[in-house]
């Protein structure tokens, strides 16, 4: 009996040495794989230099230090653009006084058709410090292209066109760095916090 | 009855809502409006953020008994080549035109365009 038990544990113990053997042999003869490394920020947005609905020339390295909300559209947009640029002009009054310490823009992916004259009679019904930015057209597609944006334009019924385009807002840091976005349809709550984190202030 | 809004563009976009009392369906394929240059009728979704709008050729439909609601972030009546700027409160002649049904006159009352709902839009 007892003889048997030991031979049992014998060869229990010669399996399990094996097991090791192996599993070491494995780890040694695996290459050294690739890294994938998760450092770093997405690569949204870039220096823009366009022409503001007030005649202003607006260089992006002139607002260094306000951080950027940052909105693509056009002003034959009959729904999501008027939608977005209320919601934002309400939210730049319900930040008050810190609201001046940003600078919200509204790029037009239409520059050909939305000229300065165009912008400013739109502009009217938004809050004032919402400055929309125009340029040549490849100007606006290189800003556009930077901020990853989609754009594309849909023929109409009556010879004339619509865009289906990137509707999200845009969030960018005083430098500049991409931060976040807000979504079209997302919560006035949660705008509202992003904004206020964006500024450096609490979030309720 | 339904509301247009006051962009400061040269489009503006009609919200109203349908009700269908009658036994068969009623199919909304056009309108217009002396406001503006044409109306056009438009389902709009966001997917992945982005905005995609598409031009409702064959219609809206109205099921016997229900009702369809054109309203911002789904469907838009959107005004074309308006002729003059709207102020708010104006009234604003919209002809729905059905398919069987013919010509249904309505009033649109002008508002500002108005940020999205505090809690969201669920959608």
């Amino acid at each position: 009996m007892s003889a048997l038990k030991v031979i049992r544990y014998g060869a229990l113990a010669a399996g399990a040495a094996l097991a090791l053997a192996v599993g070491a042999a494995l780890l040694v003869g695996r290459p050294v794989e690739p890294q994938v490394t998760a450092v770093g920020r997405p690569e949204i947005g870039g220096p823009f230099r366009l022409v503001a609905h007030t005649g202003a020339v607006v260089e992006s390295g002139d607002l260094r230090g306000k951080p950027l909300v940052v909105f693509f559209g056009f002003t034959h947009c009959p729904d999501v653009c008027p939608t977005a640029l209320a919601t934002l002009s309400q939210d730049l009054r319900d930040l008050g006084p810190d609201a001046d310490r940003l600078q919200a823009v509204f790029v037009t992916l239409t520059p050909e058709r939305d000229t300065r004259e165009a912008l400013v009679q739109y502009m009217q019904a938004f809050d004032p410090r919402i400055l929309a930015l125009t340029g040549t057209p490849e100007e606006v597609k290189a800003v556009a292209k930077a901020y990853k944006v989609y754009s594309e334009k849909v023929p109409t019924a009556a010879g004339d066109y619509t865009m289906n385009h990137t509707a999200s807002v845009f969030l960018m840091d005083r430098e500049h760095r991409f931060k976040g976005t807000i979504a079209q349809g997302e919560s006035r709550e949660a705008a509202t916090m992003k904004l206020r984190l964006l500024l450096g202030l609490k979030a309720a | 009855m339904g509301s247009g809004d006051t962009a400061g563009g040269t489009v503006g976009a009609g919200y109203l809502s349908i009700k269908n009392r009658g036994a068969q369906a009623k199919r909304l394929v056009g309108a217009t409006s002396p406001v503006a240059g044409h109306v056009e009728l438009h389902a709009m979704t966001v997917e992945n953020g982005v905005m995609r709008m598409r031009p409702l050729d064959d219609g809206l439909e109205v099921a016997p008994g229900g009702h369809v609601e054109i309203k911002p972030g789904g469907y838009h009546l959107m005004f074309v080549d308006r002729k003059q700027p709207l102020r708010e409160g104006e009234h604003v002649p919209l002809t729905l035109e059905f398919r069987k049904a013919g010509k249904v006159d309505v009033e649109l009352v002008v508002e500002r365009v108005e940020a999205s709902a505090p809690t969201g839009r669920g959608r």
